[in-house]
């Protein structure tokens, strides 16, 4: 009874040292980024200093050099806009395709859908130099237009895959009846269909705008004015001024840009992983 | 009821060919022209000597991965990418399958928790590595701070962590974890919430331990969901060259340099395109072996 008890007490010291531990060290890095966003330089660049605490008082200089001496609210703007972009036109090729692949085109749909899921697995470094070309040559080289272009290549696939499998979960019934009712198929698909896939729809959207902000390589090949960067690149390479880093403000900069959509993500995320383990749990 | 039904599903079941290539096409169109076609034109570029600002192409068969072949460098960042990813997979599958079962009981606070843990996926990878370099910073680095403290190193005596080979690749190799961690684990918990709880229950009641309900039920069952994390993984470590190009941008002495960003660094900043495309292209044996085994995995679920 009493080792019972024991072990039990046990079991759960060690289930929340776990979890502790690693609580600890995945978070740490953001925990950083607030802890240098309000030091003072003098603090922050004092070797002798604790770095843990604030041995000067906290300050807001490092976000007022951010917004007010920097390119990082363009840098925001510039992947806000590409990312409503790129939006829109995932929503706008995925949604049907993903539709038709599900429901119109049977057993071939099922062979075309992985075929797609597969071309999200083709990287951005493997891409990165041919377009580079493609982009020049169409003049949108040093333009976000160069990243609205290129985006969707990868949004578009993982969107494809993750709608396939929510149109799959509509029942077939309910099309049906709004033909007999004389909808034509693709009007059933408008009225009935898109309607009620407003939480799969609504997944995409969230999934592709994280993507457009997650992207690194290709906004770092095509695109090289300061001004016209996205925030994902502005800031680790304009916010280094010759061999000086700003870490405070850099560290802001961080910050500021990953909450959002990692809360965004966050919300979504279950829906997100169902597409990567689609096949393998049933 | 009877007799109606097989009137609907009829209509249900006649497919309109032409619509569903009408609403498929551009997307397929989209893909190819950006995905398929830029691969054609890399496979191309690797067999030609196109340089950047250079208006002429020849093509020259096999002369690029003869030089590639050729050059140390080109060794090394090959060495450096399995050696990134397999250590970086091994530890990723020890820890993601620990902290899995560790979240899978509820307790309070639980969604918090999940929160910290996604931050590394969630957040931008580049934002993400930016903090990493701060934190491994040459003399400001926390690290070196505490190592001071505890009087492992004297002041200023401490090693400089991405300035020397081996610290430096084990930094790569960490911030990759770090990153895939919070992944994996997500991956794992969607697999093993499919698990039947019974199984585990029942075994232990018939007196099996807990590392014996581990080794010999729960973690063989969530083998197929392990391999699903292991092979994105594998992907995501071996084709991203944004950690290491932030960290390091391939040094000291390119010793942390990978497949992707000696591709980056010899195709877009030596302006090679030619070299930079063949280096790349070194890539698609990897993606190709894993394409086939999640094909393999997928076509399994489908028949079971």
């Amino acid at each position: 009874m009493k080792r019972a008890d024991l072990r039990r007490i046990g079991a759960r010291i060690v289930h929340r040292t776990v979890l502790f531990v690693f609580t600890v060290l995945l978070a740490f890095p953001f925990y950083w980024m607030v802890i240098a966003t309000f030091k003072q330089n003098l603090d922050l660049y004092t070797v002798e200093n604790n770095p843990f605490i604030f041995n000067a008082k906290p300050s807001l200089d490092n976000l007022h050099l951010l917004f007010y001496e920097t390119g990082y609210v363009r840098w925001l703007g510039n992947t806000a806009l590409v990312g409503a972009i790129v939006v829109a036109i995932t929503l706008l090729l995925a949604v049907p395709a993903a539709y038709a692949l599900a429901r119109l085109t049977g057993r071939w749909g099922q062979r075309l859908g992985i075929g797609i899921f597969l071309t999200y697995l083709v990287p951005s470094t493997l891409l990165f130099i041919p377009l580079s070309r493609v982009v020049a040559v169409l003049g949108l080289q040093d333009t976000i237009w160069s990243v609205v272009l290129v985006y969707p290549s990868f949004t578009i696939p993982f969107s494809i895959w993750l709608l396939m499998a929510f149109f799959k979960s509509i029942p077939k019934e309910l099309e049906d009846a709004a033909m007999v009712d004389g909808l034509t198929r693709f009007g059933a698909f408008v009225k009935m269909v898109i309607p009620i896939s407003t939480s799969g729809i609504l997944t995409v959207v969230i999934f592709t705008f994280t993507l457009v902000t997650q992207e690194f390589v290709y906004a770092l090949t095509f695109i090289s004015p300061e001004s016209n960067q996205m925030v994902g690149v502005g800031i680790p390479i304009f916010l280094v001024r010759g061999d000086v880093y700003f870490w405070g403000s850099l560290m802001a900069a961080c910050l500021i840009a990953s909450l959002p959509i990692a809360f965004l993500y966050n919300l979504f995320l279950d829906r997100f992983i169902a597409g990567f383990t689609v096949g393998a749990v049933k | 009821m009877a007799i109606v039904r097989p009137r609907i599903k009829s209509i249900g079941a006649a497919e309109s060919p032409l619509l569903g290539a009408a609403m498929c096409g551009p997307a397929i169109l989209y893909i190819g022209l950006l995905i398929g076609a830029p691969f054609d034109l890399a496979v191309f570029y690797a067999f030609s000597d196109a340089r950047i600002g250079s208006t002429t192409l020849h093509f020259v068969g096999l002369e690029n991965f003869r030089s590639i072949l050729q050059s140390p460098g080109f060794h090394m960042a090959l060495k450096n990418s399995i050696v990134f990813t397999i250590c970086a997979q091994a530890i990723v599958v020890v820890c993601s399958t620990t902290l899995s079962i560790a979240l899978e009981k509820k307790f309070r606070g639980r969604g918090l928790v999940r929160f910290l843990i996604l931050l590394p996926w969630v957040a931008p990878v580049s934002l993400g590595s930016i903090g990493w370099k701060w934190i491994l910073d040459s003399i400001y680095s926390v690290i070196t701070w505490v190592v001071v403290w505890l009087h492992i190193f004297k002041p200023y005596d401490a090693p400089m962590w991405l300035g020397e080979p081996h610290l430096a690749m084990a930094s790569v190799i960490l911030v990759h974890c770090w990153r895939l961690i919070p992944f994996s684990t997500v991956v794992m918990l969607a697999g093993s919430s499919a698990i039947p709880k019974e199984i585990p229950e029942a075994a232990s009641i018939d007196g099996a331990g807990f590392w014996r309900t581990l080794f010999q039920i729960r973690i063989p069952m969530m083998l197929p969901i392990i391999n699903v994390a292991v092979l994105f993984g594998t992907i995501f470590t071996f084709t991203d060259m944004t950690v290491v190009y932030i960290l390091t941008a391939g040094g000291p002495f390119d010793s942390t340099q990978t497949l992707p960003s000696l591709a980056f660094a010899t195709g877009i900043q030596g302006s090679d395109l030619a070299a930079g495309a063949a280096i790349s292209l070194f890539l698609v044996p990897v993606l190709v072996v894993i394409a086939y085994l999640m094909l393999r995995m997928a076509h399994r679920a489908e028949v079971v």
